[in-house]
């Protein structure tokens, strides 16, 4: 499949790179890994006039704590956040998110940023950024922009960012001690998108009690959610089976799943419940450590 | 807009050069203006891996990426494999363990394996099995192609030994 004409133009910095973005508007679209977008354009589903290749801008990938947040930059790819001995040992739950995204020649290409930025709400860093409360960097024609990752999903394929803004780096803060993470994703075979996915971190208080939960779900709606309920829910209460049971049947009612030749929507709630619960045993399990 | 631009690209280590447009597939690239068919084209839907090829040290799926993408880039494709006339360790593993039946998801098998081999040179079941998890095959049932891999493990490990007592 050949997708159509596009003029290819490859900035070497930030400024330049947004100055064509601002130039073409609509008529143009980032490259960073590709992973997603050429998948589109071959099957005509994108057709960019213009395709702005980031992937020479150098000082975008980047995986750093600095002023209490992890940082990760636009251009890490996730082979590289598998790779990370800070994530390996300190974030669990993004390693479990970059191991399930697609296979290991993907991986090598695709980048956070981009699996955040496209919009895809079958994508898996979203859910996992819910549940950490991220925070996104912009890059526009009027400097830099912070979103609240609870702003950035709108609707399919479509985040706040801005025509001429490019995602340039991703925020996390630190998780106070005693916290914990992790993703948990069913797919029908490796590589393949979530039949549904669910991540959520926990931080525990000083008694043992849920201080705070992030509960995020992955391709059971038009956009990645929050299970707000569920996260309500568990704030002031011990993290055992009765009460992690009751919040993966609240993060099920917030799903919206479509039928589709994944599974039926009912199925696929269930779906939601079984590994929320399976994702905050785990997270309780690693806050607890 | 069938503008061409001029890319250069190491090629199994040689300098190619070629006029191409934009939207010219890597694969595309590889195999019909550099004349090298041994990368397949399986699913051209980013799934099955058979086009697999190897970009400045990393494996990537030439079906989703543009040649002006490898501007500049080292590409190693399975035709690279063979040196001097024989085979890699890995194409030795493919025949002697019989780790092919149709051929069609070798190449991209052998271009996964070797970039394995590359950074775990003792790789268990398991982590082959994690390494060509982007590479599908209908016919072997992956049995034969893991036991492949770790034939050439033992044949590297083997030839490093002996390099390294001749000194």
């Amino acid at each position: 499949m050949i997708p159509p004409a596009f003029e290819y133009l490859r900035p070497q910095t930030i400024p330049e790179a947004i100055s064509l973005l601002q130039q073409h508007g609509e008529d143009a679209k980032i490259l960073s890994g590709g992973q997603s977008l050429i998948p589109m354009m071959k099957l005509r589903l994108a057709r960019p006039a213009f395709l702005v290749d980031i992937n020479r801008i150098a000082g975008l990938a980047y995986i750093k704590e600095e002023g209490g947040f992890l940082k990760i930059g636009a251009l890490t790819r996730e082979a590289d956040l598998e790779a990370s001995p800070l994530i390996q040992s300190k974030y669990p739950i993004i390693l479990d998110t970059a191991h399930v995204i697609a296979d290991p020649q993907v991986r090598n290409m695709a980048t956070v940023a981009g699996n955040l930025a496209h919009g895809d709400p079958a994508n898996d860093h979203p859910a996992t950024m819910l549940a950490l409360g991220a925070q996104i960097v912009a890059m526009g024609a009027k400097g830099e922009r912070v979103v609240a990752i609870e702003e950035f999903f709108l609707s399919v394929f479509t985040t706040a960012l801005q025509p001429g803004e490019i995602l340039t780096e991703i925020r996390i803060p630190a998780p106070p001690a005693h916290s914990g993470g992790a993703y948990f994703k069913l797919e029908r075979k490796v590589g393949d998108f979530a039949t549904a996915a669910v991540a959520a971190q926990v931080t525990l208080d000083g008694k043992g009690l849920c201080q705070k939960a992030g509960i995020g779900l992955t391709n059971v709606g038009p956009a990645p959610i929050k299970a707000r309920k569920a996260e309500d829910f568990l704030r002031g209460k011990k993290l055992d089976a009765a009460n992690i049971a009751q919040a993966a049947q609240l993060a099920a009612e917030d799903a919206q799943p479509s039928a589709d030749l994944r599974g039926p929507a009912e199925y696929k709630k269930g779906l939601v419940k079984e590994l929320a619960r399976r994702a905050l045993t785990r997270a309780a399990e690693r806050a607890g450590k | 807009m069938l503008k061409k631009q001029t890319i250069r690209v190491k090629v199994n280590g040689r300098e190619r050069e070629a006029d191409v447009e934009p939207r010219l597939l890597l694969v595309h690239f590889i195999r019909e203006v550099l004349g090298l068919t041994g990368t397949h084209i399986g699913c051209d839907t980013s799934h099955c891996g058979a086009c697999t090829v190897v970009l400045d040290g990393r494996t990537v799926k030439s079906c989703t990426m543009f040649a002006v993408q490898a501007e500049g880039g080292e590409l190693t494709t399975v035709e690279g494999l063979m040196k001097d006339g024989q085979l890699h360790p890995l194409q030795e593993g493919f025949k002697e363990e019989h780790g092919l039946q149709c051929g069609f998801c070798t190449p991209g098998m052998l271009m996964s394996s070797y970039a394995l081999l590359s950074k775990n040179p003792k790789p268990s079941e398991e982590q082959i099995r994690w390494g060509i998890s982007g590479n599908l095959c209908r016919c072997t049932g992956y049995q034969n192609i893991v036991k492949a891999v770790e034939y050439a493990a033992g044949k590297l490990e083997q030839q490093k030994m002996a390099q390294g007592g001749a000194r």
